[in-house]
């Protein structure tokens, strides 16, 4: 057998292939993208950019119904979108195994929130198991299938961004032969009108009430023996903390945290003197158990927010005093990369000092000084929804609020909220900041990048058609790199009494892999600071006065045409 | 052995630690890596830990707990020096990449920091420049640790130029070995 050193995502992947899937859908979310970009270097699995994570469930809903094992993947955020789909999948149940693979941000390192996937699962009465490292991501990932088939349900798999961003050791296995299982209609089943619904309903509970009932025996739920003292009960990457900190404490690991095994944890707690429930974010576990009238020791203990680690464990579990003081020094919070070609549009919005009603993506950095023009940030596609809002509550908003957006987060779910716009006759003006990709995940294809998930060409969306088509009465296209120019056509657009779309297109910086020479300042520099206005990283004041950082500097250009006395060296390209 | 690999987003410290995972790996050793991708990367500063044993169980590393640290830069050096153990080895870049606070004028880039250091710096910028192009600095810095660790040189230079595109093998095999040659 080979072992490989994979990434958790990658593991899932893996995992998925090897339980014969066949079909893969995602929108892409961080820490989840890296599972289906796996699965697209993958002949023999077909796999999607779907435009959203509703419709890729959808995909995956219908591909299971056909009888293929489907995997579907996003982020807990992206869940949110989904959920249409899935609270109603789960009264259907599958055909296919179909999984959702879920990836959690505790700590939020690239998210808009921290909410708890497990929650949702418990709402939508769908099962969850929680792998610990990427071996268990892709096992897990495999009996995930097992149990959708045999428990006629879909199965989410939850990880956290330490599982699915972290790489560890798994022996690869073969491919189980895929199977197209046969399908006949089955209105009873997959038609879900009131009638249907009732009856499934009743199913569902059942179901849940079985599985709940024979995870008292699942492998994946396991107690590893130690001192009588303490017994820590815990699931996925806390499991490895707690091995870390404790390792003479008795532990219940639990693979599946929805439903429970009430029968082993009673049996667990009973065994030891103290009994503590370790799990990051909501009381979940704590709360489930303490219903069933088992006594435990939880969030009184532990913290709501942010990813846990040994030494927390130590400390309120054990009252260890462990945390070092760090240096006082400046933070260093992202930034617009040297180049991006959203700073143009973010320097001309600053300057206009204009609201802006922003969106998820790279661009939310716009929120960030020296530029710091950004309003409000909700989730994706609320910037066009928001602004309408603007314009609906104040006569005069329109002429000083803009939307800014993405490519893909426009086609994501911007569309809906612009035909409101025009539907109830909003005077708003919408910049769809065009970076020809969906960058903060890692750059990948989307509609209208005219490329398939498989770099295979495909039907290019062209999103001024999109707007001309709802109905949008002006729309114009500009080159970010050209401050002037997009100065203009803002000042333009905001005049008008309708909607209006500015697409600002421009190639994401980190496209284009050429290496750059990189600007100079010359003595013509009169230290005026108007450059460090760009909140470009490349731009250094330092004790030498202004200078160029060549290792980050792209010749964007952007710096010359704001600087008065040419005093920078270098040649747009 | 528990190492932290500290940087700006966009340095390369995730290319550092795949190194590292299969140099590792090649020698026989449990290894675990835990990285950060998404908004973070954005220039932002980041940390990527890698963890060599027999047995790992947690991916990452606490406070106080790391043998060694590389940093791509020097403020992020002295912003996680207290992740070193207290007879912990730190090594260094001494380029200065100013964080967006400093630029903006609402902090100072701190002074004397190799002095509040114990560890080694090296002018990893310069040589990268020397090997050709400013983007190699990771790679001067991978040759420098690899002879801070004692580690095989043909082996480790092995699994760095495994690791990057066939283009640029020559240019970071070059730079490598001004890192080594300068550690």
């Amino acid at each position: 057998m080979m072992k490989k050193l994979l990434l958790g995502d990658f593991a899932v992947a893996r995992g998925a292939w090897e339980a014969g899937v066949t079909v893969a859908a995602a929108y892409p979310g961080t820490p989840s993208t890296e599972i289906t970009e796996e699965l697209a270097r993958y002949d023999d699995v077909y796999s999607e950019w779907s435009p959203n994570e509703k419709v890729a469930l959808e995909v995956g809903i219908g591909a299971s119904i056909r009888g293929a094992r489907t995997i579907v993947s996003m982020k807990h955020v992206g869940l949110n979108v989904a959920c249409d789909p899935l609270f109603t999948a789960s009264y259907t149940g599958v055909n296919g195994g179909l999984v959702i693979a879920v990836a959690d941000d505790p700590s939020v390192f690239s998210s808009q929130n921290e909410q708890d996937t497990r929650l949702t699962a418990v709402s939508a009465k769908v099962p969850v198991l929680e792998p610990s490292d990427s071996e268990e991501a892709k096992e897990f990932t495999k009996l995930a299938f097992e149990l959708s088939e045999q428990y006629d349900t879909p199965v989410i798999l939850r990880l956290t961004t330490r599982v699915a961003h972290s790489q560890s050791l798994v022996e690869l296995g073969e491919r189980t032969e895929p199977v197209l299982k046969g399908y006949e209609r089955n209105i009873s089943k997959y038609v879900m009108m009131p009638a249907n619904a009732r009856v499934k309903h009743g199913v569902v509970e059942a179901r849940m009430q079985k599985l709940e009932k024979d995870s008292d025996s699942f492998a994946i739920n396991r107690i590893e023996e130690g001192s009588k003292e303490l017994g820590i009960i815990c699931s996925g990457g806390v499991y490895q903390y707690v091995k870390e900190a404790l390792p003479h404490a008795s532990i219940l690991k639990l693979g599946m945290v929805y439903p429970l095994p009430f029968g082993q944890i009673e049996k667990f707690a009973k065994s030891v003197k103290r009994c503590v429930v370790a799990e990051e974010l909501a009381p979940h576990i704590e709360t489930l158990v303490r219903a069933h009238g088992i006594q435990v020791e939880g969030k009184n203990i532990f913290p709501l927010c942010g990813e846990f680690s040994a030494n927390l464990i130590r400390r309120c579990v054990l009252g260890e005093t462990n945390e070092i003081a760090s240096a006082n020094v400046p933070a260093r919070p992202p930034v617009l990369c040297a180049g991006c070609p959203h700073r143009g549009v973010f320097y001309v919005l600053s300057k206009l000092k204009l609201n802006v009603l922003g969106d998820i993506g790279c661009y939310t950095l716009g929120a960030v000084p020296p530029l710091g023009s950004m309003d409000a940030v909700v989730c994706m596609g609320a910037s066009i929804g928001m602004t309408i809002g603007f314009d609906k509550a104040d006569p005069e908003a329109h002429k000083h609020s803009v939307a800014v957006i993405g490519d893909s987060t426009f086609i994501h779910s911007g569309i809906t909220g612009l035909i409101d716009a025009v539907y109830n006759r909003s005077k708003i003006t919408v910049i769809i900041l065009d970076n020809r990709t969906t960058g903060m995940t890692g750059h990948q294809n989307h509609p209208a990048t005219g490329k398939t998930i498989k770099n295979e060409p495909t039907y290019e969306l062209d999103l001024a058609e999109v707007c001309h088509a709802v109905g949008v009465p002006n729309v114009r296209t500009v080159d970010p790199g050209d401050l002037a120019a997009l100065e203009i056509a803002v000042k333009e657009e905001l005049e008008k009494e309708e909607v209006s779309v500015i697409i600002a297109k421009k190639p994401c910086a980190l496209l284009t892999k050429k290496l750059y020479n990189g600007f100079r300042v010359n003595d013509r520099c009169k230290k005026c600071r108007a450059c460090l206005k760009l909140g470009c990283p490349a731009i250094v004041n330092g004790k030498d006065g202004i200078t160029i950082d060549v290792s980050l500097c792209t010749e964007c250009g952007l710096c010359k045409s704001v600087c008065k006395f040419g005093a920078i060296d270098g040649e747009v390209k | 052995m528990d190492i932290l690999i500290v940087g700006v987003g966009g340095q390369g410290t995730l290319l550092a630690s795949r190194v590292l995972g299969r140099y590792a790996l090649e020698n026989g050793f449990d290894v675990k890596l835990s990285e950060v991708h998404g908004m973070a990367q954005r220039g932002g500063s980041v940390m990527t830990y890698v963890r060599i044993g027999e047995k790992i169980a947690s991916p990452i590393i606490d406070e106080g707990g790391a043998d060694f640290i590389l940093a791509f830069e020097k403020l992020e050096a002295l912003r996680y020096a207290h992740f070193l153990k207290p007879n912990g080895k730190i090594l260094y870049s001494t380029q200065e990449i100013m964080p967006m606070p400093v630029v903006t004028g609402v902090a100072e880039y701190p002074r004397e920091i190799e002095t509040k250091l114990c560890g080694k710096g090296i002018d990893a910028l310069q040589l990268a420049m020397e090997a050709g192009n400013a983007k190699a600095a990771n790679s001067v810095m991978l040759g420098a640790l690899c002879k801070e660790l004692g580690f095989d040189r043909e082996k480790f230079q092995q699994a760095l130029l495994a690791s990057i595109p066939q283009k640029t093998v020559e240019m970071n095999r070059r730079a490598f070995a001004l890192g080594y040659e300068a550690a």
